[in-house]
């Protein structure tokens, strides 16, 4: 029996799909345990000439963990802590350690992960790998700005560390490179001192865009944390109305009940809402609302409560790091509210000078096109010195957009306008939100100069391209499109 | 990796479909490889005759460029098939659709008792069908997705003077495909069989009463068409079902004195 039989068996093949549910493909899922079972992997795969995408919590938009009928290494099931300093809040995990895991195992002691995501369920090693960031970026930066130093895996199965010391152009580059120079083994991090489990917010309404802005750039010096829910459905003046949260720590001794709060339990999220309704069915009742009408039913709802509750002036309240940060675990399997084509996101970052410019064209076209976005996120970023960088002094903007079979042609070439658009005003995109773009928008926001430099060091790294996923073949390896006629 | 396969990726907002089709380079499946690629399907074709076969996948690339590939191969080389099936589903990029076409229909006189044509013909029409359609079986079980066409015959329906050896290597292709429906309807996964009359192809030269005679072109449409749609019998054109009712229900004792 050949080799290609014995490993890629098709007890092995799986659907991988898309976190946002809009696009599926089929490949050999392997869940290695140990970096001897992972090496095991990457030979086998050599010898059958397959390659290899890796893949964390899959909870990446797009295609950044599909790899169509190649392999996909699933690294859930490497998630030990390896060591852990509660003195200097410094902690070596596996790769497939979950940001759920690790707030868990740190809070006790004081501390918390400085960047998180809005699920929990990524992990460590996809974190670093797409340089995600939270609601406090133009404070704290990215996910990698965190990390110390980590172990990557690479093609030939050899292990190097890198840091800012060591090897800093690879750990530069693997940060951010979206698993194509090796796979992150075990990663080492800084978290940040916290003194309660509770955080001070302040919700407040704005009444459009400008305002939600001027909201966000007025509290730079004094939040730990700031986000705006945009309305994109209203026009006019109304344009990009908006309810705001504004995050901030306690103060070493401010909360007198910090043992309690620090509590893991004391974090967790009720199941149900106002103890009644099951929220794992809710998404089934948000469903009528997926469309045009409901959608600017719920947004201007959302709107006037934000107002009457809040007004633009703010009202203060307590809540905690779990119920602030991880808004997508709050509803059990919302997605589904989109129906089965589920939805895509586009975010674009764009410098605070042309911002307010590019998000009033964004919203206005999208309108006009007839495929306002349901759900829109602001942001505050600042630059980064990774090399795959959507780092900017700015905004960004991430759009919902429900995908139906019909509108998906639309969807195509709206999203392509909208990224000129983004580029017209210097703006930038991040891979792990990303289903939409051509190569030719990436080498126009990273530079022939970056692009080259990162395929240097895949060259270095992995010179057979052992490591691919259909993201790297989207955006950066672009194939040919001759007809093919092989002989077998 | 020089010789590393390619496989085609798909733009996650354009997702295509992705079809096999058995015995493509000349007839109906010919008809069905472009008809699929004109669909918008990535199509791999196989056939034996390889020259006929590249002529067939260059003049559809022609109008569909980058949509169809071929693959040499020979349906009675059983062994050879699950890593084939493999490597062509590797290099589409996966399946939705396959379609059992390959068959053949060597001319037999009525006088003619010949071991080695009905073996060829088993060989080729039900047991090529079996090790192709049973790997693709296995996948669509594992994936829990796919559909799968098999090209059986209205001389499937009846043992009749002209040809029992191939009347009863369709004959058992249609009750095959029957079995198969029957287990994996109930995972979601279809099949369909497909009884032609007459078509206008290789297989009919020399056929002695014709009519009814359609184009392969318009098989193919009507064959697809009742893939896409989930039919699980469906003869082409649609008023041979009426025809095949009439002569299932001749009894013996007059049927063995006709001569169809």
């Amino acid at each position: 029996m050949s080799k290609e039989n014995s490993f890629f068996t098709t007890n092995h093949l799986e659907p991988v799909t898309a976190w946002g549910g809009a696009s599926s493909s089929t490949a050999y899922v392997y869940r290695p345990s140990t970096i001897e079972e992972l090496r095991d992997i990457l030979t086998a795969a050599r010898q059958n000439d397959r390659t290899i995408a890796f893949k964390g919590g899959g909870n990446s938009y797009g295609d950044a963990f599909s790899n169509r009928e190649q392999v996909v290494l699933d690294l859930m099931r490497m998630n030990r802590i390896l060591e852990w300093d509660p003195q200097s809040g410094i902690i070596r995990v596996e790769a497939g350690v979950t940001i759920d895991q690790l707030w868990r195992y740190v809070l006790g002691d004081g501390w918390w992960p400085p960047i998180v995501t809005g699920t929990a369920k990524t992990t460590v090693g996809g974190c670093a790998a797409m340089n995600t960031h939270g609601k406090n970026a133009w404070k704290m930066g990215t996910f990698g700005d965190h990390v110390l130093e980590f172990d990557l895996l690479r093609a030939d199965g050899e292990i190097v560390t890198a840091s800012r010391e060591t090897n800093p152009e690879l750990f530069h580059a693997a940060i951010g490179g979206f698993g194509m120079l090796g796979c992150f083994t075990t990663l080492t991090l800084k978290l940040k001192k916290i003194y309660s489990g509770m955080l001070h917010v302040e919700g407040a309404s704005q009444p459009n865009l400008a305002g939600a802005m001027r909201y966000i750039e007025e509290r730079l010096d004094n939040s730990d944390y700031l986000v705006g829910w945009l309305d994109a459905t209203s026009g006019g003046r109304g344009l990009g109305r908006a309810e705001m949260h504004r995050g901030i720590y306690f103060q070493p001794g401010e909360d007198p009940f910090s043992a309690q709060t620090m509590q893991v339990e004391h974090q967790l999220i009720s199941d149900s809402i106002m103890g009644i309704l099951p929220k794992s069915s809710m998404w089934f009742y948000m469903r009528p609302f997926m469309n045009q009408l409901g959608l600017r039913l719920v947004n201007t709802a959302k709107y006037f409560s934000a107002r009457m509750l809040s007004g633009e002036k703010g009202h203060l309240y307590q809540q905690s790091h779990v119920a602030y940060h991880f808004l997508l675990d709050y509803l059990p399997n919302w997605k589904k509210a989109y129906g089965r084509n589920g939805l895509i996101q586009y975010q674009a970052f764009v410098p605070v000078e042309n911002a307010e410019q590019a998000f009033t064209d964004i919203f206005t076209h999208c309108q006009k096109r007839g495929l306002p976005n349901y759900l829109s996120v602001m942001k505050r970023h600042k630059p980064d010195d990774f090399l795959i960088s959507y780092g900017v002094d700015g905004f960004s903007m991430a759009m919902d957009f429900r995908i139906t079979n019909r509108n998906r042609p639309k969807m195509v070439a709206l999203t392509q306008e909208l990224d000129e658009i983004v580029l017209r005003h210097s703006g930038r995109f991040y891979l792990a939100k990303d289903s939409t773009m051509r190569p030719q928008t990436v080498q126009a926001y990273l530079g022939q100069e970056v692009i080259k430099r990162f395929c240097d060091l895949k060259e270095q790294y992995d010179p057979e391209h052992l490591f691919q996923s259909d993201m790297w073949r989207r955006l950066f390896a672009v194939r040919s499109e001759k007809p093919v006629t092989q002989s077998g | 990796m020089e010789e590393q396969q390619a496989t085609v990726s798909d733009r996650p907002l354009e997702p295509q479909r992705r079809a096999i089709v058995i015995g493509a380079s000349s007839g109906i499946g010919a008809a069905i490889f472009e008809e699929l690629a004109r669909r918008g399907y990535l199509v791999a074709g196989l056939a034996r005759r390889e020259e006929e076969l590249t002529a067939v996948c260059e003049k559809i690339n022609e109008s569909q460029p980058g949509r169809a590939f071929a693959f040499g191969h020979d349906v009675t080389n059983f062994g050879s098939i699950p890593d084939l099936f493999s490597q062509v589903v590797t290099a589409i990029g996966g399946l939705d659709l396959i379609i059992f076409n390959a068959g053949v229909m060597p001319s037999v006189d009525l006088d003619e008792f010949n071991f080695e044509k009905d073996r060829q013909m088993v060989d080729v029409n039900l047991l090529g069908a079996m090790a192709w359609l049973s790997q693709a079986a296995q996948r669509f079980r594992q994936t829990g997705q796919g559909h799968m066409v098999g090209i059986s015959s209205v001389a499937g329906d009846r043992g009749r003077i002209a040809n029992p050896g191939y009347n009863s290597s369709k004959a058992a292709l249609t009750t095959y495909l029957e079995g198969l429906r029957n287990r994996l309807t109930r995972h979601g996964i279809g099949v369909t069989t497909i009884k032609p009359g007459f078509v206008d192809t290789a297989m009919l030269v020399g056929a002695k009463r014709t009519f009814g005679v359609i184009s392969p072109d318009e098989a193919a449409r009507k064959i697809i068409n009742a893939a896409e749609s989930g039919k699980q019998v469906v003869y082409v054109p649609g008023w041979w079902r009426l025809i095949m009712i009439i002569i299932q229900h001749i009894p013996s004792f007059i049927f063995r004195r006709l001569s169809i």
